[in-house]
């Protein structure tokens, strides 16, 4: 309890000094050193991505029991790293399109990054939230990236007021638990509420925990500006967003609630259940009349969460195991759609409209075909990925007896397959209107590929990433 | 040759070539040719392959043959098993036969994107047929449900006006009654701890299990027979669905839910299935007669045929029902019946709106003037339609009729008065489309069946003459599987369970 361990936190320590150094030569040389520092950043996230696992994944503790590496985290580092490092790969052609290339840009995303992987590795309270709101600021800048763009900068502010009100939040929960139970520790928590019934201060202080986390996981009632910030921020910040920090705030949620909370599932099941319930029910009907596919996005993102939330509703291995399995594929159904997204120009000028992508099976046959597997995908029709995501979520709240939920969530699913199927309408029964532009740069053309690929060849060898899920899943069960 | 895995040839082959016509590149007319002859080729040798699957299959026995298995899910005894039976096997051969025929008649039908429609006509194969191979209920999950993504993308690409209408309503009601099947396939993992078909056949699940998984069961295959009154989705489907689509629609989807009926339903939930017997008698029943009445007055010509297989499939579900030796013999070769004729009336649909655009039964008349060879095909898929004896339908009607007079004379009396409507329907199309007088300026000009389409009916005919007058080439290989199909509920019935109590 009482060593440094830094050895533990390399990979952390490696992306924090790599993060200053680029900010240094990112001031001194000036705008047009902009394109190498993205490289730059991105190879150091490869290089911190080759840190995560060989730093092994027996589960020890580092900086007096504030920082915990095992299997869990090493999965969930690697599914964040290459979420971010796909996201900044995917945005220098944009931002260069758009003149938007900056140095500072690489650098809040590798700051947002370490932020993630701090929370995904707390274990304590205090680490927790500081890890978070690293994280949460270097987002918040990142949203009104586009200052002179009125839309960019309101959805900064709103996400910045309403991120702080969370963090708010969350920092009084944390107050009240350790008022009540007397530690910040994960490990202290754990004994604190293993004995006896939990005091309710305890009760209302995770609840408060709770519904901060919820809000940075976009999960109903706490996903309000989500839609807004997702249609306001530069189309790459949102592809970050997407996917990175909602992994991490995932896991991160996961850590705590089975971690030192795990004798209070009771308790916090019934909030899971309702939020994950929430989250479906609104991500599948809010989608339904949107025309801007950024917004679509949000709201596909929320339902997204409700799914992953039913396996942490369960609370058991299996669900976690479901939890990450889901993740690993909302990952590349989503890093593929932004890259698509990202893709779309009209005479140059970047597109955002639904209808925009009338007739994309004529001009941009691949593009489509791809963009098409990933509506699939997220509508969880075989023999696509999102399916088996699916599957195992529902499998486990089957096995434990959620019905009810399993029910709502298959019926939403009905719902949510209306407006992926609108989407492949328009691309395959309508005729092109005026069409993007044809000529898809050669990295997005790549990712896109790669992911659509994934999610079809998933089905065929699912092994590797259910194993390592259930790895990770049973680090946190202490398998 | 026994060795090889050739359930899973016959299954992945199509998909190869479709891999293939991908990758052929060049000019829009070279690629159409090519991926037309890609595919024919590769759609007939599928079809030879499944004809070995034939040979191989020895009928005396009721067990699955030709098993292969692989290790698929890690964390749960979820595998790949592919396998055919006696109720199986001819399913897989009507989809392989259908399927060359369906790309043949889209031959000069379909112009436009024709490498996306083979490609989506051969990933459509695959799914069909691995459909009914599949061992593993999440296997057949996996390929019952894959079906909606061709289908849905060849309605919607390549359908009529209402295209897009039909498409979504195509996918969103197969896809809601799925999904409860598949909460119901995971609440059967949960209780027999696999999804292994034959494992499952054998489990006996509690009673108060059965009535909520049959429901779910239920919800799926009534809509995809499709059962009155969830069917509104199939009239839709069919008439903005290109030709070759609807071919495939009535031909073998809709045999899915038949087929599931027989191979999940009635075996693995017997009591339940005996229970609901009575609602499955009443819904069929009313099918048999609405639609039969409804596709009297309709005005479109694919309208009229889609609502006479609503009809058609009621008597299927009455035969499977009964769970008697003719019963369910009889639904079977009533299912591959009107897999063969329903395909075929729709092709002969296909034929004259090629020409002239329509499908509106006033627009023709007195077609046997111009176009003889075409009215004897019509007629003779016709009277098949209407169960002539000499053709198939009449050796399936026949068997159903059989089965539900030992089990409920009401039922079989009513399903009769179904055979009496069809007649009625049918005759009246083929009297308005092909007798009296030609009239109209623009027919006197059509012209009589190409080579093409003669290549595309005569395997049809052939087929419809040899199951209606030597039906013991396909009723023999069945007759062990149905025997221990119906066995298997016997025992289950007169095994009553004694501790319904015993809830866990």
């Amino acid at each position: 309890m009482s060593e440094l361990n830094p050895a533990l936190a390399v990979p952390e320590i490696f992306i924090a000094l790599s993060s200053l150094a680029l900010l240094l030569l990112g001031a001194f040389r000036k705008q047009e050193a902009a394109q190498g520092i993205s490289a730059l950043a991105i190879i150091t996230m490869v290089l911190a991505a080759l840190l995560v696992p060989a730093g092994g994944s027996v589960r020890a503790v580092a900086f007096t029991g504030m920082f915990v590496v095992d299997g869990f985290a090493v999965y969930s580092k690697l599914l964040v790293l290459l979420a971010s490092a796909l996201s900044l790969a995917m945005s220098m052609g944009w931002l260069k399109h758009e003149k938007l290339e900056r140095s500072e840009y690489p650098v809040l995303v590798l700051l947002a990054t370490l932020g993630m992987m701090m929370m995904i590795s707390a274990n304590n309270l205090i680490s927790l939230y500081i890890g978070l709101e690293l994280q949460s600021l270097s987002l918040y800048v990142l949203a009104a990236y586009q200052r002179e763009s009125s839309r960019a900068t309101e959805a900064g502010l709103k996400y910045f007021v309403l991120g702080s009100l969370a963090s708010g939040l969350l920092l009084y929960g944390s107050s009240l638990i350790y008022g009540f139970a007397g530690s910040t520790g994960f490990e202290a928590l754990a004994h604190a509420v293993s004995t006896g019934t939990p005091p309710i201060g305890v009760v209302v202080g995770l609840v408060f925990v709770l519904a901060g986390l919820a809000f940075k996981i976009s999960a109903v009632p706490f996903h309000m500006w989500t839609p807004d910030v997702y249609e306001g921020a530069p189309t790459p910040v949102t592809a970050f967003f997407a996917v990175g920090p909602k992994i991490a705030a995932f896991s991160l949620l996961v850590r705590v609630l089975v971690g030192p909370f795990a004798e209070m599932t009771q308790q916090w099941s019934q909030v899971v259940v309702f939020i994950a319930i929430a989250s479906m029910v609104v991500g599948a009907f809010g989608a339904i009349a949107q025309s801007n596919i950024k917004r679509l996005m949000a709201y596909s993102s929320i339902g997204h969460v409700g799914y992953a939330l039913i396996g942490l509703a369960v609370g058991n291995q299996a669900g976690i195991r479901g939890v990450l399995v889901y993740l690993a594929i909302y990952l590349f159904m989503n890093v593929g759609t932004f890259a698509i997204i990202l893709s779309m120009r009209q005479k140059g000028r970047a597109m955002e409209g639904i209808n925009d992508l009338a007739g994309l099976s004529r001009t941009h046959p691949m593009m489509a075909a791809a963009l098409a597997i990933f509506m699939f995908s997220m509508a969880g029709v075989p023999p696509m990925a999102g399916f088996w995501g699916k599957l195992y979520v529902f499998m486990a709240a089957i096995e434990s007896g959620y019905i009810a939920l399993s029910v709502i969530g298959v019926l939403t699913s009905v719902v949510s397959a209306y407006y992926y199927l609108r989407i492949i309408k328009v691309m395959y029964f309508d005729e092109p209107a005026e069409g993007l532009d044809r000529g898809v740069s050669g990295g997005l053309g790549v990712i896109m590929g790669i992911n659509a690929v994934l999610i079809v060849v998933f089905t065929l060898v699912p092994a590797p990433l259910v194993s390592s899920a259930g790895t990770a899943a049973a680090a946190l069960f202490g398998g | 040759m026994t060795d090889w895995p050739l359930l899973s040839i016959t299954t992945f082959l199509p998909l190869l070539g479709a891999a293939f016509i991908l990758t052929i590149r060049g000019d829009a007319a070279v690629v159409a040719r090519n991926s037309r002859n890609v595919a024919l080729m590769t759609s007939v040798v599928t079809f030879l392959v499944s004809l070995l699957v034939w040979v191989n299959f020895n009928p005396a026995s009721a067990e699955f043959q030709m098993v292969d298995q692989a290790r698929w899910l890690p964390g749960y005894a979820i595998v790949y098993k592919m396998g055919v039976d006696g109720i199986s096997l001819f399913f897989i051969l009507l989809s392989t036969f259908l399927t060359p025929l369906c790309l043949l008649s889209a031959w000069e039908a379909v112009q436009v994107r024709v490498k996306e429609y083979m490609i989506a006509f051969l990933i459509l194969e695959t799914m069909m047929v691995g459909m009914f191979c599949a061992l593993d209920l999440v296997l057949f999950y996996v390929f019952f449900e894959g079906v909606l993504i061709p289908m849905f993308i060849i309605i919607g690409v390549w359908g009529g006006a209402r295209r897009v209408y039909a498409a979504f309503k195509f996918f969103l009601y197969t896809l809601l009654g799925s999904v409860l099947m598949l909460l119901a396939i995971l609440a059967m993992y949960y209780d027999a701890h696999t999804t292994d078909i034959q494992v499952l056949l054998a489990h006996r699940f509690p009673v108060y299990m059965q009535s909520w998984l049959w429901l779910a069961f239920f919800a799926s295959f009534a809509v995809k027979v499709p059962m009155w009154p969830v069917h509104t989705w199939l009239p839709d489907a069919h008439v903005e669905a290109p030709t070759a689509g609807s071919v495939i629609l009535a031909g073998v989807l809709l045999k899915m839910g038949g087929y599931g009926f027989l191979r999940f339903s009635v075996p693995m939930f017997p009591l339940a299935s005996h229970d609901f017997a009575p609602l499955v008698y009443t819904l069929s029943i009313v099918a048999v007669i609405y639609t039969s009445l409804v596709a009297l007055v309709q005005e479109d010509m694919k309208k009229l045929i889609a609502y006479s297989s609503v009809a058609h499939m009621g008597l299927v579900t009455i035969g499977i029902f009964t769970v008697q030796v003719q019963g369910i013999e009889g639904a079977i070769y009533q299912m591959l019946s009107h897999g063969i004729v329903a395909g075929a009336l729709f092709l002969c649909v296909g034929v004259v709106y090629d020409r002239m655009h329509t499908r509106e039964i006033a627009r023709y008349g007195g077609l046997n003037a111009r176009m003889p060879a075409y009215a004897i095909v019509f007629m003779l898929f016709t009277l098949a339609s209407v169960g002539l004896p000499g053709t198939s339908g009449f050796v399936g009607e026949f068997l159903v009729l059989l089965g539900a007079f030992q089990v409920n004379s009401w039922v079989a009396a009513f399903a009769a008065t179904g055979l009496i409507l069809g007649a009625a329907y049918m005759l009246y199309l083929y009297r308005r489309v092909v007798f009296g007088k030609l009239t109209r300026d623009d027919l006197k000009s059509i012209l009589d069946l190409s080579p093409r389409e003669i290549t595309v009916f005569a395997p049809l005919i052939v087929v419809v003459l040899w199951m209606g007058i030597y039906p013991s080439t396909f009723l023999g290989p069945m007759h062990a599987s149905v025997g221990k199909l119906i066995n298997d509920y016997q025992l289950a019935q007169t095994a009553v369970p004694v501790t319904p109590l015993a809830l866990r």
